[in-house]
């Protein structure tokens, strides 16, 4: 086991799996960053330091800085994809997808069906999302409630550094478009990490990680950390929460959250993402479809108000979705009746 | 000329093999027997062939709504492509694509597309493969004088001098965007090239409906980008015998225009007519050639016919995340 940080697991996961496999290529905006500058090439390494280093131990072949042309960055690594090479593509702030979404949409995510099957297309997306920077409406977005709804892409949402490895490993080896989302806020976050060359996490499968009896937290990325302060407050007044990690929100571990909710009865689904046709309320539905009558109260969406993001620190702080009501969400499906 | 007799019977063959299974598709659209939006080729034909000729399987282009003629002449299976546009669950893309979405990577084929301006980026993440690769490949992006106008074939041109990746923009200008002339909706009518130009690459200008010209620039173009000399581009002035889509009244051309640019501008009569007159071949040749490729288009319709069509099971196949 190592101690890093969500930021290095990023980048060493993605040296280490450029040194395995010689297909796998990263391109981007500013990963290298000062070319055809007078400071010379690799002086940014990756706006979020994601890519520190990279250029000196690959090389432009495979460290392929992009101008500011997100249309041309996701439809080279589809190109990439088809011909043959591994592209990790990377956009500093998810919120620019609206500018290529017909690249990642119409052309990545359905290539292998519309093409029969016959045609694989191995891209990763690393995408840098949420809010908590004071960034506002335009650089704070989670946009995976968008990407979820595509047929044809896989969406991960790592919370953990270890996370992080296991789950970009897996990324940069699948077969598929995986879109990988890197929550801003959780870069500097410290944690154990696997030392196995190997270690990969599979797709679909949820963590566990706070256990009890009486109420079912679903989450991931920056509020999940959020949720488990949560549980472990409400475990000193004896009221036990099963806090679960979705770590990937396509392909969706249904399974975990039936199974817990079969023996709480009670659901909080605490998401980044806007309410409406998000996340929370496609979890809370499947909870309604196919645990209704484990149900012992109505299950509980804690998400942002429906609004773009405000900048100033005092309306970010409100729009997020806090501890304070993550909690009042668990006391009222417990309260209920 | 420097084109051998089997060479230029090869060409021609390809050539009319577009040019039938098109004029059989409008047959058999009128029928409904057909599902969905086909774009027909017919009358571009010498530029995918005469681009494709000089390309071999580890070449890859990306094509575009109007794709079957590139398709074909990249090597896409005529019976195969006959029996995706009949949506059968034998058909090259298994039924899922159809017209406007075919596509065979086993010979470089990327897809056809159905949004204009979206191949483009492709074509330049295939090319930054092939300059990986290093084995002297390359990409050609087909866009037409609609998809010059778009963002993404900017972003493209440009990405492309970047990175001095090996992709040849290939704009055949058949003088409509859909339904809309190029006089109105391209500001630098009736020089696309000039566009990539403004992005630092060498261009050349030919006329698409002879395949002599056609083939000899590609070499050109090929020489110099294969060569490592970073992407080009290339604008094919051609016609577009039929509407936009099957069904398209037409009323935006001019009267008698298609039978016009039919009488003297058809790329298939003008290379009969010159390699009979410079006695390269003879029409018999020619005939000959009509004859086997009308039976193989009457033998790939049959085929499509008789073709297993899918059952609701297929339509999560090849999904991978399923609900």
């Amino acid at each position: 086991m190592a101690q890093m940080m969500y930021r290095e697991a990023v980048v060493s996961t993605i040296a280490e799996e450029m040194e395995r496999d010689p297909n796998v290529v990263m391109l981007g905006e500013d990963i290298v960053g000062g070319m055809g500058t007078a400071g010379g090439p690799e002086a940014i390494g990756g706006i979020w330091s994601t890519s520190v280093g990279l250029f000196d131990k690959f090389g432009k072949e495979r460290m392929i800085d992009t101008p500011i042309s997100e249309s041309a960055i996701i439809g080279a690594a589809s190109g990439l994809a088809l011909a043959g090479k591994r592209p990790i593509a990377e956009l500093m702030f998810a919120d620019f997808i609206g500018v290529c979404l017909d690249q990642i949409w119409n052309q990545m995510a359905k290539f292998r069906y519309m093409f029969g099957g016959k045609t694989r297309c191995p891209a990763v997306l690393r995408l840098v999302y949420g809010a908590g920077y004071n960034a506002a409406a335009q650089h704070s977005q989670s946009v995976h409630q968008i990407l979820t709804g595509m047929p044809g892409l896989k969406v991960v949402m790592p919370s953990s550094p270890a996370d992080v490895k296991g789950l970009l490993r897996t990324a940069i080896r699948d077969d598929d478009p995986v879109v990988f989302l890197e929550h801003k806020a959780l870069y500097g976050m410290k944690g154990d990490v696997p030392d196995d060359p190997n270690f990969t996490i599979p797709f679909g499968h949820a963590r566990l990680t706070r256990a009890g009896e009486d109420v079912t937290i679903v989450s991931s990325g920056l509020l999940l950390g959020f949720c488990e302060a949560v549980a472990d407050k409400l475990a000193q007044e004896g009221i036990g929460c099963d806090v679960i990690d979705l770590r990937t929100t396509s392909p969706l571990d249904e399974e975990a959250i039936l199974d817990s909710i079969e023996v709480t009865g009670r659901l909080v689904v605490v998401d980044e993402a806007p309410p409406r046709c998000g996340l929370a309320a496609d979890i809370c539905a499947l909870a309604a479809a196919k645990a209704f009558s484990s149900l012992k109260a109505p299950p509980q969406a804690v998400t942002p108000p429906h609004t773009p993001i405000p900048f100033a620190r005092e309306l970010e702080s409100a729009y997020l979705p806090s501890t304070d009501k993550i909690e009042a969400a668990v006391r009222k499906v417990l309260g209920w009746r | 000329m420097q084109l051998s007799r089997e060479a230029l019977l090869g060409a021609y063959r390809r050539m009319k093999v577009v040019r039938e299974f098109e004029e059989r598709l409008h047959v058999e659209i009128q029928t409904g027997e057909i599902a969905g939006f086909t774009h027909l080729y017919c009358g571009q034909e010498a530029v995918a062939v005469g681009v494709c000729d000089h390309l071999d399987r580890e070449d890859k282009i990306i094509s575009t709504h109007r794709g079957h003629g590139h398709c074909l002449a990249k090597g896409c299976d005529v019976v195969d492509m006959m029996k995706e546009i009949w949506g059968s669950r034998e058909g090259l893309c298994k039924g899922k694509g159809g017209s406007m979405h075919i596509a065979d990577v086993d010979v470089g084929m990327l897809g056809a597309n159905g949004i204009v301006g979206a191949g483009a980026p492709i074509a330049v993440g295939a090319a930054i493969s092939a300059k990986i690769d290093g084995k002297g490949k390359v990409s050609i992006a087909f866009s037409g004088d609609g998809a010059c106008n778009q963002g993404t074939t900017f972003e493209a041109m440009n990405l492309a001098v970047v990175t001095q990746a090996p992709c040849i923009f290939v704009f055949e200008n058949n003088h409509y965007s859909e339904h809309t002339g190029v006089d109105y909706a391209v500001g630098t009518a009736n020089d696309i090239a000039s566009r990539a130009e403004a992005f630092g690459m060498k261009v050349w200008r030919a006329d698409g409906t002879d395949f002599f010209a056609v083939y000899e620039t590609m070499r050109e173009v090929l020489d110099h980008v294969r060569a490592g000399n970073g992407p080009a581009a290339v604008e094919f002035d051609t016609e577009r015998f039929f509407g936009h889509f099957e069904g398209d009244p037409q009323r935006y051309r001019g009267k008698g225009e298609v039978d016009r640019i039919r009488e003297t501008r058809d790329c298939l009569k003008n290379f009969r007519a010159s390699v009979t007159s410079a006695k390269l071949l003879t029409d018999e040749d020619l005939d000959t050639l009509d004859a086997e490729v009308l039976a193989e288009i009457e033998n790939a319709v049959q085929a499509a016919r008789a073709a297993e069509r899918p059952t609701a099971d297929d339509v999560l196949a090849d999904v991978y995340i399923a609900y």
